[in-house]
């Protein structure tokens, strides 16, 4: 019972994961209500939301499939997993010494949306923030299902992979999408600059945190 | 860096009309001998001040000689720009460059009465860094802020061509080199741009050669000065299209697109046309094949005039030209405002159908021959040049001075630096303001002016007006 919980608070960190990332103007809901201004129609809200979406889930696939790979050396479990936080924390640490914000997103056309979104999550490690969820979920699923061969276990976790990236995916483009139809049909433009708040040392000390977890569970929990 | 955006940053045109009006204005003060050190002078603009329409603080630099001409912030709306997200950046900082002496200041201007200098970059950088000199129009975008430059490398400015350079909108360093692929642009001088659309348009003026030390009238005669403008792709930094107005329009100066960022057209403004000294105001746009067009939708007829009323540069031609050497448009792209330096007017257009621009008003005010007072009784040297326009639209503001040379050769006898306003009815009335009236330092010129928390000529928007 008790490892049932603990899975399912493992798939709520990835929702709730996906609403934190949906709610930070970093990774695009502005993008959204500027389409469907700029088009001047309801219908490129959508659209541009399904294109952001994609280059997210791209780009959290991008992150988390290298570690099934590695995850797949049972014996190196906890040393993978302790390294995969350790490589979390340096991300988040890194964005807080450098505050500057990546230029090379300014050079991205603003009609390709989907590559924005991919390079916008890759530049704030928004990818590794899932990696010790992940990690955690996938070592639970292998106690669970025993000792596997090594390409079994692998094929789970890849399917866990993807699943982790398009249930945090979904979340996040739901709270981006909720808070772009606010704007665009009701609270109107105003709003948009005050509801943008600088989440950059939140963001660091958030990925921090999860680092800090995936160690923490790696050596005393799952 | 803020937790939330600068409440002077709007997402759309509309919401900074809509935002609470200018406080103070700071304008450029410059000798034009470089006897004394220019400046930026802080005028109080604050309603029911006891300073109100004074000016209330000087910035003077240490140098002599930089001659400042245009300038421009740190950070604008251009901030709220949903892919770059530099929303917490402050509107803090004037970039002020020299284009004599390549030089350019980063002014503090946080508190308006205590602005001060905040860093300085020495000529050999810029030289070094980019091979361009001469900085001349700000402006802050997706990768910081881009400054053309109206000289190439060399003493002279002619070694290679002028262009824009990007600087780091934190540190205040320069990058580089905008241009990946310029095209035919060899000459430079306004550039601006919409954000969504990612698009570029730039001007120009002339080399260095060609008004450092005054017009030449040779060049003009035989249309050597800038007569193109140019069509680039922003972020890919390349000149998609170089449109010829036709080299009889000689020196294509200002750019002034349309606020709003859904639309694609705006403006540009032609000093003289060497066929028949008109000045013109040309309209572009990009037609329904993605190919940009441009036509002549403003002509201003010169003036007759008795060869003795004329400085020695024009005797032979026996009339006054408007000289459109700027024009501004207003945040709701309805009213553009055209300076006649030559004709002593600042009028005043209805551009509502951009295609067909209506004279709406006018203002006249010194002038070569005219040389109108100011409805206070006083004196207007030069005649109307630097506009700027209120966010809301309500106020016009204007100084006198073209350029250091330029001035003595047009107006031989005339010195001195004023800055005056119009207000704008809600009908669209357009009168000066009888009350409104500034007299510069003595031995100083007035030239560009930017307002508090930004105006028409500065802030790109990202999100049309809804």
């Amino acid at each position: 019972m008790a490892e049932l919980t603990s899975v399912a608070a493992l798939w709520w960190a990835v929702i709730i994961s996906g609403f934190y990332h949906g709610i930070n103007p970093g990774m695009g809901w502005p993008l959204a209500v500027s389409a469907a201004l700029m088009e001047r129609k309801h219908t490129a809200m959508p659209k541009a939301l399904a294109m952001l979406a994609l280059g997210h889930f791209v780009a959290m696939i991008a992150i988390l499939l290298p570690f099934t790979v590695m995850i797949a050396l049972v014996t190196w479990e906890v040393e993978i997993r302790v390294g995969a936080g350790l490589l979390v924390i340096a991300m988040g640490v890194y964005l807080l010494i450098n505050r500057r914000h990546p230029r090379f997103l300014a050079r991205v056309h603003p009609a390709r949306l989907a590559l924005w979104s991919f390079l916008a999550a890759m530049a704030h490690g928004a990818g590794l923030m899932l990696v010790p969820i992940f990690l955690g979920i996938c070592a639970i699923g292998a106690e669970e299902t025993g000792h596997l061969a090594a390409q079994a276990l692998m094929g789970n976790n890849i399917m866990t992979a993807f699943g982790v990236a398009a249930v945090h995916t979904f979340a996040m483009t739901a709270a981006g999408g909720v808070i772009a139809v606010i704007i665009y049909f009701w609270l109107g433009l105003k709003f948009l600059s005050r509801t943008w708040f600088n989440l950059d040392i939140v963001w660091a000390l958030s990925l921090v945190l999860v680092g800090c977890f995936g160690i923490y569970s790696a050596l005393y929990g799952h | 860096m803020n937790l939330r955006p600068d409440p002077t940053f709007h997402a759309s045109p509309k919401l900074a009309m809509q935002a609470p009006v200018e406080n103070f204005a700071f304008t450029v003060m410059l000798s034009p001998d470089g006897s004394q050190s220019d400046g930026i002078a802080v005028v109080d603009l604050r309603h029911g001040s006891d300073t109100y329409g004074q000016i209330v603080h000087q910035v003077i630099v240490p140098n002599k000689g930089d001659e400042f001409h245009h300038f421009g912030w740190n950070a604008c709306s251009s901030s709220l720009s949903p892919l770059t997200g530099h929303a917490f950046l402050e509107r803090r900082y004037l970039i002020v460059p020299g284009i004599r002496s390549s030089r350019i200041y980063v002014i503090d201007v946080k508190d308006p009465l205590k602005a001060h200098i905040h860093k300085t970059i020495e000529p050999e950088e810029l030289f070094e860094k980019t091979g361009y000199s001469r900085p001349h129009t700000i402006h802050c975008g997706p990768e910081g802020i881009y400054v053309s430059t109206l000289g190439g490398g060399g003493p002279d400015g002619t070694d290679g061509p002028p262009g824009i350079f990007i600087m780091d909108c934190e540190t205040f360093d320069i990058i580089g080199r905008y241009e990946m692929d310029r095209g035919k642009q060899d000459k430079h001088y306004d550039f601006w741009w919409n954000l969504p659309q990612d698009y570029m348009v730039s001007s120009e003026w002339g080399l260095p050669p060609q008004f450092e030390n005054g017009i030449v009238a040779e060049d003009l005669l035989s249309n050597k000065y800038g007569h193109s403008i140019h069509f680039w792709d922003l972020r890919a930094r390349k000149n998609i299209q170089t449109m010829d107005l036709g080299e009889n329009h000689q020196m294509a100066l200002e750019i002034r697109p349309a606020h709003d960022p859904t639309k694609s057209y705006g403006f540009c403004g032609v000093v003289v046309d060497t066929t028949n000294l008109q000045g013109a105001i040309f309209t572009w746009w990009r037609d329904d094949d993605g190919v940009w067009q441009s036509k002549k939708t403003i002509t201003i007829d010169p003036v007759p005039a008795d060869p003795d009323d004329l400085p020695d540069l024009l005797k032979g031609f026996g009339a006054v030209p408007p000289l459109v050497t700027d024009i501004d448009l207003s945040l709701d792209d309805k009213y553009l405002y055209v300076a006649c330096w030559g004709l002593g007017e600042m009028h005043q257009y209805d551009v509502s159908d951009p295609m067909n621009p209506v004279l709406a008003g006018k203002v006249e005010l010194g002038g070569i021959v005219a040389d109108h007072k100011h409805a206070n009784g006083k004196d207007f040297a030069f005649g109307p040049q630097m506009v700027e326009v209120s966010r809301d639209g309500k106020r016009v503001y204007w100084t006198n001075s073209l350029y250091s040379t330029w001035d003595d050769q047009f107006y031989p006898n005339d010195e001195g630096g004023q800055m005056v306003m119009a207000n704008v009815g809600e009908d669209g009335s357009f009168t000066l303001d009888k009350d409104f009236y500034i007299d510069f330092p003595k031995g100083l010129r007035a030239h560009q002016i930017r307002l508090e928390g930004g105006d028409c000529s500065t802030d790109s928007f990202c999100y049309p007006s809804v």
